[in-house]
């Protein structure tokens, strides 16, 4: 299992893939720390200091720490959807598979093996960036997320949903439709969530309901938007009904419920793909 | 001594098409057996099946006593597929190395240098896939088969891109396999080579076994040439048995004979006349 980890590993490292990942993510934390240093100097002129309703290093913070968190699962997002598009049918197709599946290590170790690797890959990198995003706001404005820990652990497990989306999509799907259709779920997740936000602020039950079912079709949006709230759980008054709306897509508590359903459905996901993979003449 | 792999009325079906319609073929310990047949006659399919690639629709396959596909089945078979590719950033030393890992072979460094040397690329072992040529990475695809000592070998077209050296490397190979006692099913368009090294041939068409038999029982028999002073004299109708009658009447008619040959057909002539015969 190890070896096959390390073999799908080492062809992201052979395609170049991570030091691309790597170059785009320098680029955007270093524009999110200049970024971020603007916005808690102009939101101080633009609130002005000493505001009891509304603390704009809070204010600032929470929304800037938002915006790193969007960018930091799309990010995620897409690397995990690239580890993992052509696993099945796009190795198959390129004769890459056959070889490994003869082996006596199996289908179902191969396909969680892969899995592992990608899951793995994206999570690290998920809380990486996150931890980084943490420590530059702080630097920049001194200004901390009520929860730390737990937002950069929802990131991390939304993307393994997503990873593991494209996983069973790679048993179906060749690995473009895969790629394509992948990252069209996640953006449709991600819109459903954002109806939802405002479905919420103009009391639109039928927005809300909507939401609340993508969010058990494609939980991953649930967990980016539990992540987001528990930011700025703690954070009451006019700030904190402010900082509700947040950036793409808002934030919102998921509940206990859903978290769970999280992992049941990754369960669900990686079972599918399993079986499917299986069955599946090559 | 049960076979090394066993078919017994494997159908296979895509959808409306019948790709195998009840194959029964056997393979002993060290026989190397060759699988013929036209383009879609459902020769890879057999083999696909054979290693657990593709499942059968009905029928039974067994490889070295398991069924096709277990982890027993697979850890007993090498396989090289038709079209294959290997990572192009790996070195031929890293691919084996990947696949000894895979197959749990403990044969570490000296089995892959045995290998590297027995397909004739000992001094490519650091090369990268990517810089090899289509006949270096066939030849590596066999070596690849070949990893944790298998006791059969499925070799789907092992020859398709090599030109004739590199034919001549395969089929030196091939005889060393038998001499090792490894089973072998070649799956292979050059009739000619299999006629040189396979002890068995099938003939696969429409999904069908429609031939069987050693080279020699499969080539027929297509009369006999006198040579005289008058010239070649042909009796088509004879066999081997009638040559000392033929020899006995041509002396006695007052001819002196030079030569005598048997007129045999090739295995490629006896194959298109099967499968001619099954077309029409």
């Amino acid at each position: 299992m190890t070896a096959i980890v390390l073999y799908g590993l080492r062809e992201s490292v052979r395609r170049k893939m991570f030091a691309v990942v790597l170059v785009l993510t320098v680029l955007f934390l270093a524009l999110y720390a200049w970024g971020t240093h603007a916005a808690f100097r102009d939101t101080r002129n633009f609130v002005g200091p000493g505001q009891e309703q509304l603390d704009p290093d809070v204010l600032a913070g929470a929304i800037v720490q938002g915006l790193a968190m969007f960018a930091t699962l799309f990010l995620g997002a897409v690397l995990s959807v690239f580890l993992t598009l052509n696993v099945v049918r796009g190795d198959a197709e390129a004769g890459l598979l056959q070889p490994l599946v003869v082996r006596p290590v199996g289908r179902v170790q191969l396909l969680l093996a892969r899995f592992a690797g990608a899951a793995g890959v994206a999570a690290a990198y998920v809380l990486t960036v996150y931890a980084v995003t943490v420590a530059i706001t702080r630097w920049a404005g001194g200004w901390t997320p009520d929860r730390v820990v737990a937002p950069g652990l929802e990131l991390a497990g939304a993307v393994v949903v997503v990873a593991a989306l494209a996983l069973a999509g790679s048993v179906f799907f060749a690995p473009i439709a895969n790629g394509i259709g992948t990252l069209m779920v996640f953006g449709g997740g991600l819109t459903a969530g954002l109806l939802g936000e405002i479905g919420h602020a103009i009391h639109s039950h039928r927005l809300a309901h909507i939401a609340r079912i993508a969010w058990w079709l494609f939980p991953f949006d649930a967990l980016y938007e539990d992540a987001l709230h528990r930011l700025t759980v703690d954070t009451s008054g006019f700030a904190g009904f402010v900082l509700t709306l947040g950036p793409f897509g808002g934030s919102h508590g998921a509940g206990g419920t859903l978290l769970a359903w999280s992992a049941v459905y990754l369960v669900l996901v990686s079972g599918v793909a399993v079986l499917a993979f299986s069955v599946r003449d090559l | 001594m049960p076979a090394v792999l066993a078919a017994h009325a494997v159908e296979k079906r895509y959808g409306r098409v019948q790709a195998l319609a009840g194959v029964d073929i056997a393979v002993d310990a060290g026989q190397l057996v060759g699988l013929l047949g036209p383009n879609g006659a459902g020769k890879s399919t057999l083999v696909k099946i054979a290693c657990g690639l593709v499942r059968p629709t009905a029928g039974r396959v067994e490889v070295a006593g398991a069924p096709a596909g277990s982890s027993a089945a697979r850890a007993a078979l090498g396989y090289l597929a038709e079209l294959f590719r290997f990572p192009a950033w790996m070195s031929a030393d890293e691919v084996l190395a990947l696949h000894q890992r895979l197959a749990r072979s403990t044969g570490g460094a000296g089995e892959r240098a045995d290998l590297l040397e027995l397909v004739g690329l000992a001094d490519a072992s650091g090369t990268r896939v990517a810089a090899m040529s289509k006949g270096m990475q066939q030849r590596l695809g066999i070596a690849q088969a070949m990893v944790g000592a298998p006791s059969l070998l499925l070799l789907d077209e092992p020859t398709s891109a090599l030109d004739p050296a590199g034919r001549r490397v395969v089929r030196v190979l091939l005889e060393e396999l038998r001499r090792r006692g490894i089973a072998v099913l070649l799956n292979s368009h050059l009739l000619s080579e299999v006629e040189l090294v396979c002890d068995h041939v099938v003939i696969v068409d429409r999904g069908r076994v429609v031939a069987a038999g050693t080279p020699s029982e499969l080539r027929r028999e297509g009369g006999v040439e006198v040579e005289t002073e008058a010239g070649l004299r042909r009796f088509p109708e004879a066999r081997r048995a009638d040559v000392p009658r033929i020899v006995r009447e041509v002396v006695d008619a007052g001819s002196d004979v030079y030569g005598v040959r048997v007129v045999t057909s090739t295995l490629e002539e006896a194959y298109l006349e099967v499968v001619e015969d099954i077309g029409e």
